[in-house]
């Protein structure tokens, strides 16, 4: 372990600072084992950028469990807990009671950010349970599902956050054309329908925006969730050096808009709803996990796309 | 403090009360629910300060979010009992791998199907393999002292290891009896507050719990904590006799003996279900029956050397199990024979299947126990060596 | 220093237990993943070309290890210890400063 102050002492020229939009403090060690073009690595080192080293994590088995580091190394210039798949709700609500039990300052400025950091499989499968507890609970924590679409750990297998027509290992195509056939499931609607304090996505190509989001979580009380996109390359067979341009593309497709829900309203942030969103072509065609889709296949995600993001934009009209 | 008429779940939630804990995670299962129902009494009626009552919505979660708050150096309390702590089994593992002092009272109940309320040793003791210690206890004093011990033993540097107290459902958890409590600042002083191993609130030198623990590295772990158990036998001893000290009931005996000196048969079990023995052993001797009732108090770490000494020096052994274990035998009377092997000691030990789900074990059953085990001595050899003795035939 | 990490780079060492004792009692973590050099996982390295390089500082924005670092004349280097060559600052530079090379080992 390193003590907080030898983090990155480098002293950088005032005018090269100021042209960072990011915190130029780093709280995640390189070493780590993750994939080239990694978006879950990426998405973890913004989460660090943001909370200084004053924040607790809870990581279920997921790809970050191995990322953070075999004992006895971690990854992380933070305190972490890792825990049981399906626990990542309950475990940061006992942390969150243990901080306060103990009169600790939780959230805000000051305070200490408790953050669960699950994959898409440890939430909206296994974990939904305790996130919906965490929820309707209120505890003054953040929940961060980074959302690579498949339980990428165990080797690529579909998890309910995987879109229509994508190849995984258990919907690999094949003769039948097993392909997957469901469409991806609304995390962020099942959260939002708990009223929680502070509801968003967010993707790793606008790490700007996940800042501005990580900082609206640590300040407003109750409890935040955060859906963050991270291109997983390994899963999706796409090229390694193409993972922010899929984390931008999939936005600018309107596949998974960037929008916050608070006291009740929705804001949509990316991409403009006035004008057309960009053909979900352009995002699937860099991605080897849908070419066993068929041109009908291509043309019903296309058509979901669209719905839903129709669906949202009447929301931020009728809620904005 | 004047002693108070209290049911056993009342008693351990008195307890908790008085040992300070600061986050009590639980979830409600049918006999356990009245000693988070007091708990919530206790925070609403402004009696306990710096406590965070988290209303889980399951035993899974409920054991995780204690977790949670023990890593993070609070004193953590729950509470379950059968299905409840079945479905916690992955979450006990966790808490015992990662070295938390957590206490929890399980009420002894019967696994379902089909669904049962009521009392049995089968889902506390099915869990006897993820690092946890378990006390079983006897009486509704018992369950508050236990508790009370539970936390000191739970938290010296030697152990860091979690702890189950045990009691009967309904026959503990729901009767009333007189149980004495310490006045508080008493109590304060025999358990200060917690001292972690370490807490997930140093940011200083901030480190992750439970990484990855390759072959090259898993098997150390495990042995610190069987070496851990094998210091909490020490630890159990110090603490019961401090406990007996300053309060004047004494617990260093992980076995209590009850007239076993000089007793040709010992009757030997676990929890409320030896109250029972205890009087029938009474009537017995006044028959002039040489009985005795050896109470087996802590099931992990299992008192061998304790076992050794008392079975060493008695001819038969009828031990009581309110539980099974499919496809072998009764759990204590398996656990207690194979402790035996390597020894010297060799008495005749018969397993009686009693109780399961809550059946009535009477002084009568116990006398006749008492001659069928009193044949055998004479014959030398066992009839047989597993009794369901409350089949109806 | 050619490093984001400083002196804890410098420190950060592999550590090897001989017996139980030298185990921590929790299995908690004793030190940073500094110590694994995963530049060995390469095939391609990336190149900056200072005269082309804009200093937007977009390619450190987006490295996963990160193995991007500034440098006190506020070009950025490539801590080649760690850089696994996925190429992310390459695709994304916007005056493509940075190309993708085949690594000779």
């Amino acid at each position: 372990m390193v003590p907080l102050e030898e983090v990155t002492k480098m002293e950088l020229p005032a005018d090269v600072k100021k042209r960072l939009t990011l915190p130029f403090e780093e709280h995640f060690y390189a070493g780590h084992t993750a994939c080239q073009g990694c978006g879950a690595a990426l998405g973890l080192r913004y989460v660090l950028k943001a909370y200084g080293g004053k924040a607790i994590f809870a990581i279920p088995a997921c790809c970050s469990t191995i990322i953070a580091g075999p004992w006895p190394y971690s990854a992380l210039n933070a305190p972490l807990f890792h825990t049981a798949f399906e626990t990542t709700g309950a475990v940061i609500s006992g942390i969150e009671a243990a901080l306060k039990a103990k009169g600790y300052k939780v959230k805000g400025e000051d305070g200490i950010m408790v953050v669960g950091w699950a994959g898409d499989g440890g939430t909206a499968d296994i974990g939904l349970q305790a996130l919906s507890g965490f929820l309707e609970r209120g505890h003054d924590a953040l929940y961060i599902m980074y959302d690579n679409e498949a339980y990428m750990n165990t080797g690529i297998q579909r998890s309910s956050s995987t879109p229509y027509g994508a190849w995984t290992t258990n919907t690999p195509g094949g003769k039948k054309h097993f392909l997957e056939q469901k469409p991806k499931k609304k995390v962020i609607d099942i959260v939002i329908a708990h009223k929680p304090a502070y509801a968003a996505t967010a993707s790793v190509a606008y790490p700007e925006d996940f800042m501005r989001k990580l900082k609206k979580a640590q300040t407003i009380k109750g409890p935040a969730f955060i859906q963050l996109f991270t291109p997983c390359p390994t899963g999706w067979r796409s090229p390694t050096d193409k993972s922010i341009e899929l984390a931008r593309l999939a936005v600018q497709t309107a596949y998974f808009p960037l929008f916050e829900y608070e006291n009740g309203k929705y804001k949509i942030n990316m991409p403009s709803p006035n004008k057309e969103p960009k053909p979900l072509e352009e995002y699937l065609k860099l991605q080897g996990r849908f070419k066993y889709m068929t041109k009908e296949d291509v043309e019903i995600l296309q058509e979901w796309v669209l719905k839903e993001w129709e669906e949202l934009k009447k929301k931020a009209e009728l809620f904005g | 403090m004047p002693k108070k008429v209290v049911s056993g779940n009342y008693a351990a939630a008195y307890a908790a009360k008085h040992a300070r804990v600061e986050v009590v995670a639980a979830y409600p299962i049918t006999p356990q629910t009245s000693i988070i129902e007091k708990i919530a009494e206790f925070i609403a009626n402004g009696e306990v300060e710096n406590l965070q009552y988290v209303p889980v919505e399951s035993e899974h979660s409920a054991m995780a979010a204690c977790i949670g708050a023990s890593a993070t150096g609070a004193r953590a309390f729950t509470a379950t009992s059968a299905q409840g702590l079945a479905l916690m089994h992955e979450m006990l593992h966790w808490a015992a791998g990662a070295r938390l002092p957590i206490v929890m009272v399980d009420v002894n109940r019967a696994m379902a199907p089909p669904w049962s309320v009521w009392d049995d040793q089968t889902d506390s003791l099915a869990q006897r393999d993820t690092g946890w210690m378990q006390f079983y206890a006897e009486n509704n004093q018992e369950v508050y002292d236990g508790v009370l011990m539970a936390f000191k033993i739970a938290e010296h540097e030697k152990v860091n290891l979690p702890v189950m107290v045990v009691e009967s459902a309904f026959i503990l958890s729901h009767t009333y009896d007189v149980v004495d409590m310490p006045e508080q600042e008493e109590i304060d002083e025999f358990l200060p507050p917690r001292k972690p191993l370490y807490t997930l609130t140093d940011f200083e030198n901030p480190f992750s719990v439970g990484a990855l623990g390759t072959p090259a590295d898993y098997y150390e772990f495990r042995y610190k904590i069987a070496e851990a158990m094998e210091e909490a036998k020490k630890v159990i001893k110090e603490v019961g006799r401090e406990y007996g000290e300053r309060f004047g009931r004494d617990y260093s005996q992980m076995i209590e003996l009850y007239r076993t000196d000089d007793a040709e048969i010992v009757f030997m079990g676990m929890g409320s279900l030896m109250g029972t023995v205890k009087e029938a052993v009474d009537m017995l001797r006044s028959e002039g029956y040489k009985v005795g009732a050896a109470k087996v108090r802590w099931f992990r770490p299992f008192p061998k050397e304790e076992l050794y000494e008392l079975a060493k020096n008695v001819e038969g052994i009828a031990v009581l199990d309110r539980n099974f274990s499919f496809g072998q035998e009764g759990i204590l009377f398996n656990e207690a024979k194979g402790a035996l092997y390597n020894t010297d000691a060799k008495p005749i030990m018969k397993n009686y299947i009693v109780g399961l789900g809550g059946r009535d074990l009477t002084v009568n059953d116990i006398k006749a126990i008492t001659k069928n085990m009193k044949e055998i001595i004479e014959k030398g050899k066992l009839d047989r060596e597993i009794e369901w003795y409350h089949l109806k035939r | 220093m050619n490093t984001l990490f400083g002196e804890k780079k410098a420190k950060a060492e592999k550590m090897v237990f001989k017996s139980v004792n030298e185990y921590p009692e929790a299995p908690i973590t004793l030190g940073t993943t500094l110590s694994n050099f995963t530049g060995d996982w390469r095939t391609f390295m990336p190149v900056v070309d200072e005269s082309k390089c804009v200093r937007c500082y977009i390619c450190w924005k987006f490295c996963p290890e990160p193995a991007i670092y500034i440098k006190e004349d506020g070009y950025v280097a490539v801590d080649y210890d760690y850089c696994k060559g996925c190429g992310i600052c390459a695709n994304e530079c916007p005056t493509k400063a940075i190309s993708m090379v085949r690594e000779e080992k």
